[in-house]
């Protein structure tokens, strides 16, 4: 069995943003970037996948700028076998990377398509279902636990009721939720034998995809801002507080 | 030309999140025509249609849609889309899970998450954890849209009596099968809903130290929420976690104890009327968002506030 799995270079977690002051967007010069974190479940549920021996091989894909390979790579690093980048400049809406995607899965062949459920910067939830629906595959979103078994995988789902949980055929896509696994780091030696590992360079127009976004981006704005608060100097001050001036108990 | 909202629903009765989409609908284009995909629900029709804001109820009945699998709504979904300029859901895991694979086989790029409407083709949604918001225009010929419910009032649910037509089941997918769902039944009021909300973090130290928590949501009839941290330590399930990839909750009072604020988990509740935070730790970032700031070791603070809330002569329901 092959893995693919897609990575998305993203602001790091840990970075508080900032909005351009001209309104066209966020700053990304100078800032942290990093793998979108539940992209590093879905590797690492691969790697695992193929460490109990019922994968043959872990594929890594990104879609984005150069820099993106840096991801792709970081993915080697912690046993991808190796890497795919395909360039493509500016935003790249999730309707245009699974239609790349789409385009790689029918070259690669792979068996199973991983990713993150989400990614943390556009917070659009769209790519993995997408891609599902143009191959006619089945679709495991917001995966929390994955048995592989014989010609299918039986997908534990975090709903918002609780826990769902389906069989999906093989061929599928699976997006992952972050409490699917711990994702490991890499080790310093594996680290160097990543560099190693080839990574092919494609470009988005060669694979005739259109990755022009759809949707016109008019401005982007900072949330209003909270009025500051006080602190209370004790459990009866704030009982107080709470009943006779925000009025809500 | 009208819009298509889809209702989530168990077969029996519409989940309240339908109705919040129904009136961010309503905002788009007036003529909204709800979709009821289900098994024996006819129950579920008939409450759908006596929103005074729907205008027609489609309802297919076949024991295809008795458990709500994605690739089945979809076929369903894609052969009703010529009729409309719109389609609708709400963004929680139901229609995250089921908008784009409708969006993608009428290769469009669907809008997720809105919190606004400004037009028929132009809409705010949150980015980057609610850290930005981004006012978006959507060029395709049909528009998905998923819609953040919380944003939206809930539409009236009564004294409206709309056309219910039959529809004609999509097809059959092989490709996935449902097993089962683990639902956990509470007599509480549902998170996403609830006026309260008392929520614990990581502060909280164990499972057994949530019914401190429980305590006072009884007391509050809030809803229990809780940070990921306390979901991954396993302190608590995962239905109840609030933040960027769980839930978005916007109560009149949000209680959290014991948690630091990641920017994640602020994302979920920063809109909240009022926000408590009680934290043993003056600069945890929670308190930045706190309209109330109580800087004490939860274990002593909230037996105390249990014991104050017990004085009081009324509380709000």
């Amino acid at each position: 069995m092959k893995i693919l799995v897609a990575v998305k270079r993203v602001i790091d977690y840990n970075v508080q943003i900032r909005v351009k002051e001209d309104g066209t967007g966020i700053v990304t010069e100078n800032v942290k970037m990093s793998t979108n974190p539940p992209d590093d479940n879905a590797i690492e549920e691969a790697v695992k996948i193929k460490e109990a021996g019922k994968a043959t091989e872990v594929v890594a894909i990104s879609v984005g700028e150069e820099k993106a390979q840096e991801t792709v790579r970081k993915a080697l690093a912690v046993g991808a076998d190796r890497g795919i980048l395909v360039k493509a400049e500016g935003t790249v809406e999730p309707l245009a990377v699974s239609k790349i995607l789409q385009k790689i899965v029918e070259k690669e062949k792979p068996d199973l398509v991983f990713m993150g459920k989400q990614a943390i910067d556009d917070d659009c939830n769209q790519t993995g279902q997408m891609l599902a629906a143009l191959l006619n595959w089945p679709q495991a979103t917001f995966a929390s636990k994955i048995d592989v078994k014989e010609k299918s995988l039986e997908v534990t789902r975090e709903v918002d009721e609780g826990l769902e949980t389906i069989e999906v055929n093989v061929p599928a896509i699976v997006t992952c939720d972050l409490r699917l696994n711990e994702p490991r780091y890499a080790s310093l030696p594996n680290i160097m034998k990543a560099k190693k590992k080839p990574i092919e360079q494609i470009n988005a127009s060669d694979l005739g995809i259109d990755t022009k976004p759809r949707i016109d981006q008019i401005k982007v704005e900072e949330p209003p801002k909270r009025k500051a608060g006080i602190k209370v100097a004790s459990v009866e001050e704030l009982v107080q507080k709470l009943k006779n001036e925000a009025k809500v108990i | 030309m009208s819009v298509l909202l889809i209702a989530e629903h168990n077969n029996k009765e519409v989940k309240p999140f339908t109705l919040n989409a129904i009136s961010a609908a309503a905002q788009v284009n007036e003529d909204v025509h709800v979709l009821v995909l289900g098994s024996n629900s006819d129950a579920v029709a008939k409450s759908i249609s006596e929103c005074p804001m729907v205008k027609r109820v489609i309802h297919i009945n076949n024991e295809l849609y008795e458990n709500y699998l994605a690739e089945n709504y979809t076929s369903a979904i894609v052969k009703l889309s010529g009729d409309y300029s719109h389609i609708i859901c709400s963004a929680n895991t139901f229609g995250k899970n089921l908008m784009p694979r409708i969006a993608a086989l009428l290769d469009v790029s669907q809008v997720s998450d809105i919190t606004k409407v400004i037009s028929e083709d132009t809409f705010i949604r949150p980015i980057y954890a609610g850290n930005a918001f981004a006012t978006v225009k959507s060029n395709d010929k049909i528009k998905c849209v998923t819609i953040r419910p919380t944003s939206f009032d809930p539409a009236p649910s009564s004294g409206g009596s709309a056309e219910i037509q039959n529809g004609e089941a999509g097809d059959a997918t092989k490709l996935s099968k449902f097993i089962k769902k683990e639902e956990i039944k509470s007599d509480r009021p549902e998170l996403g809903t609830a006026r309260v909300v008392v929520s614990g973090g990581r502060g909280m130290q164990s499972g057994e130290n949530f019914k401190l928590i429980t305590a006072v949501a009884d007391k509050l009839n809030a809803a229990i929420g809780a940070s990921r941290a306390a979901v991954d330590a396993g302190y608590i399930t995962n239905d109840h976690q609030v933040g960027q990839t769980g839930k978005v909750v916007v109560p009149d009072l949000y209680i959290a104890v014991g948690i630091s604020g990641a920017i994640q988990h602020l994302a979920g509740m920063k809109e909240s009327k009022v926000i408590v935070a009680i934290n043993k730790d003056g600069e945890a970032p929670i308190f930045s968002v706190a309209d109330y700031g109580l800087e004490a070791d939860l274990f002593e603070a909230l037996p105390k506030f249990l014991d104050e809330l017990n004085k009081l002569n009324t509380i709000q329901k």
